[in-house]
């Protein structure tokens, strides 16, 4: 177990090192113009630009500029924004974080049982009416683009049926703090969970449907159905259990793919002022510091994320230990 | 199909035909799976659905120019006659304080503003029609570069093995921990307003190409590792081995054994590809980092329509249809193409 956990630990290092590098290659190696102008932004004034060049060296070796960001990203946390001048950046990161991580949380616990309830509901009536209405509902939550999901449903619950009694509930777009009022924050963040969650119920439905209906046909199913089990115990105790290893795996990813993603267009979309709401503010100032924060964060949030679910993986099975 | 021939397993020399039984030549694996996907009721509707939406759009310019007189690439701010009736297509806006102006609504009327103007006074029917054809080209053009780009690395990978392997593993492994969206907004912000050249090909500020490059980029990963794996369990299968013990020079065991088994699972992504670039285009274009006005793709027509959307939502709710559709008969599609051409794989369909 411990061998598991220090290799592992070794490849996440590896990883973030890596991802560092990429992203400081796109950032500053990349041909079209001059780094210095890149961090400085437009209009930049000559002065400004011989400062910032002298100032991240960039008139020094590649390996040295990438050691001067990396401390001004992690250790030294000063990178400033040139857009909002001397508005530091990791600070705000930092106070953006817990909309994020809100958003991202809510959605995935929302994501992960209704994918369950789906895929189950779809197994146990296969090939039945129910079955096929939830497959295709599902193919259609997997075809939306979130962005304007978020959009449809702000339309519907903000403007078009506000005033019914269905959603006159719906608070107005913007983020309350958890700690404030937390009926007030779960008022806010329901409707861009659900939105963030439909793409993956659909995607997990599917998925946890087909490895149900191939458990169907193993051995052990076939043991419990001859030892007289009821249908519901064997499907709820016996296949879901197994099933759920081939859930989680990719739920590790996925988990990656929605912070990167799906969440940086929902906070768009529900005006939350989270890291994609920086993100995107900075996309449209091309104010490049934040960005390149940003970026550098939240792929560390998700190398980090992912390695807790693989560890927890380990513990749930034995098997994947060896590997 | 003329591939037939090359393909394993589809003539198996030296089997036991009954005797005095006419001979009929297997069917090969392309002709079987093409049959298959045929029969496939629900893959063949939604190609036919996705042919229309692309016969559709290539009338774009015929449309704009012919039936609804109008240029989608330049503000207007006049008048329009719809029924006999002169509107204006920005009308002063009721509202508060009376300062801004409302885009017409969807007429319902092929002949001018269809679906009603965006706030620059442009026809978004017009634009829908553009934009998709822009949609389309971005996520076929950049599936075929990520196939052929993954193709090559994955057979390099796993085919040559040794130092080379390690090398591009490892790299695979980084970019794929990566998550891929931050990965496109880096490189698409970083380029997006300076033209680039690298050696012979230039690529100016605002070109489609640099979408399509980024995107067929981002996803080479996705497609790689799946390759390399496989081209590895085919360098050690039987087929193969006997091959090798049979003296068959590499390149052809390359050419005749293992291309043909790794251009299925290609085939197999294609569609499925397709689907996920159209998103992955749409949330570029939508954060304004993808294509660059005046030219319109799905993605930027949401994008126009954020500040309508109380008002006009049509501006918004028809290009996020479109792409919905769009991509749900190519999703559908896709996985009649797997089910026909590789039942037990296990590829998986989906965006972010």
């Amino acid at each position: 177990m411990l061998s598991t956990l220090i290799r592992r630990l070794v490849q996440m290092v590896f990883v973030m090192f890596g991802i560092s590098v990429i992203v400081f290659l796109i950032f500053f190696a990349t041909p079209g113009s001059d780094p210095s102008a890149r961090i400085a932004g437009r209009n930049a004034s000559p002065e400004v630009l011989a400062a910032v060049r002298k100032d991240f060296g960039f008139d020094r070796p590649i390996y040295v500029q990438y050691g001067l960001m990396m401390k001004r990203l992690f250790i030294t946390g000063d990178l400033t924004s040139f857009q909002n001048r001397g508005q530091k950046v990791v600070p705000q990161l930092v106070d953006a974080m817990p909309v994020t991580l809100s958003l991202v949380f809510g959605g995935a616990i929302l994501w992960v049982i209704g994918g369950i309830i789906v895929g189950v509901a779809a197994a146990a009536t296969k090939g039945s009416v129910i079955d096929r209405g939830l497959m295709i509902l599902g193919l259609i939550g997997i075809s939306m683009p979130v962005f304007w999901l978020g959009s449809v449903l702000n339309l519907i619950t903000q403007s078009r049926f506000h005033d019914t009694f269905l959603f006159s509930w719906v608070p107005a777009l913007g983020y309350k703090p958890l700690l404030d009022d937390p009926w007030e924050w779960f008022k806010t963040m329901l409707i861009p969970w659900i939105s963030l969650a439909i793409l993956y119920i659909g995607l997990y439905g599917r998925v946890l449907r087909a490895s149900l209906i191939e458990a169907n046909e193993e051995d052990y199913i076939r043991t419990a159905r001859s030892k007289g089990l009821t249908e519901t115990r064997i499907l709820l105790r016996h296949a879901l259990r197994t099933s759920l290893i081939t859930f989680v795996t990719l739920f590790g990813l996925d988990f990656g793919a929605l912070v990167g993603g799906g969440a940086l267009l929902t906070e768009v979309v529900f005006g939350l002022q989270g890291v994609g709401k920086l993100t995107y503010d900075s996309l449209k100032s091309l104010d490049l510091p934040v960005i390149l924060a940003s970026v550098v964060y939240a792929s560390f949030f998700v190398v980090g994320a992912n390695f807790v679910v693989d560890m927890a993986y380990a513990i749930l099975d034995p098997r994947v230990r060896g590997r | 199909m003329a591939a037939s021939e090359t393909s394993t397993g589809s003539n198996i020399p030296g089997q036991a035909e009954p005797a005095g039984a006419k001979r009929r030549p297997a069917a090969g694996p392309w002709v079987t799976a093409f049959r298959k996907l045929v029969r496939d009721k629900a893959a063949m509707a939604a190609l036919l659905l996705f042919i229309l939406i692309v016969i559709g759009c290539s009338f774009a310019p015929y449309y704009a120019a012919n039936i609804a007189h109008t240029d989608p690439f330049t503000s207007y701010d006049g008048t329009v006659i719809v029924e006999g009736q002169e509107l204006s297509v920005l009308e002063e806006s009721t509202e508060g304080l009376g300062l801004g102006t409302t885009p017409i609504g969807p007429t319902w009327n092929l002949h001018g503003y269809f679906l009603g103007a965006d706030d620059q006074g442009r026809d978004v029917m017009a634009r829908m029609l553009y934009g998709g054809l822009n949609s389309l080209w971005i996520a076929s053009a950049s599936t075929v570069l990520c196939l052929i780009l993954a193709g090559l690395l994955g057979v390099i990978a796993g085919f040559f093995g040794g130092a080379v392997d390690a090398v591009l593993a490892r790299i695979l492994d980084v970019i794929w921990a990566f998550p891929i969206f931050l990965l496109a907004i880096s490189l698409s912000i970083v380029l997006i307003n300076s033209s680039i050249e690298i050696g012979p090909i230039v690529i100016r500020a605002g070109s489609l190409w640099l979408p399509i490059f980024i995107i067929g980029i981002v996803y080479v990963p996705y497609i790689a590792r799946p390759i390399r794996g496989q081209v590895l369990s085919l360098k050690n299968s039987e087929f193969v081995l006997a091959a090798v013990g049979l003296g068959v020079p590499a390149h052809r065991i390359l050419w005749k054994d293992i291309l043909p088994n790794v251009a299925t699972t290609l085939i197999v992504f294609v569609p499925l590809m397709m689907a996920l670039n159209m998103v992955t285009e749409s949330a570029l274009s939508f954060l304004s980092i993808g294509v660059q006005p005046p030219d319109a793709s799905w993605g930027t027509i949401i994008q126009d329509g954020q500040t309508l959307l109380y008002s006009r939502p049509m501006v918004a709710l028809a290009p996020g249809i479109a792409i919905a559709v769009t991509v749900l008969t190519l999703n559908v599609f896709g996985d009649g193409v797997r089910d026909a051409l590789d039942p037990r794989s296990k590829l998986r369909i989906g965006g972010d």
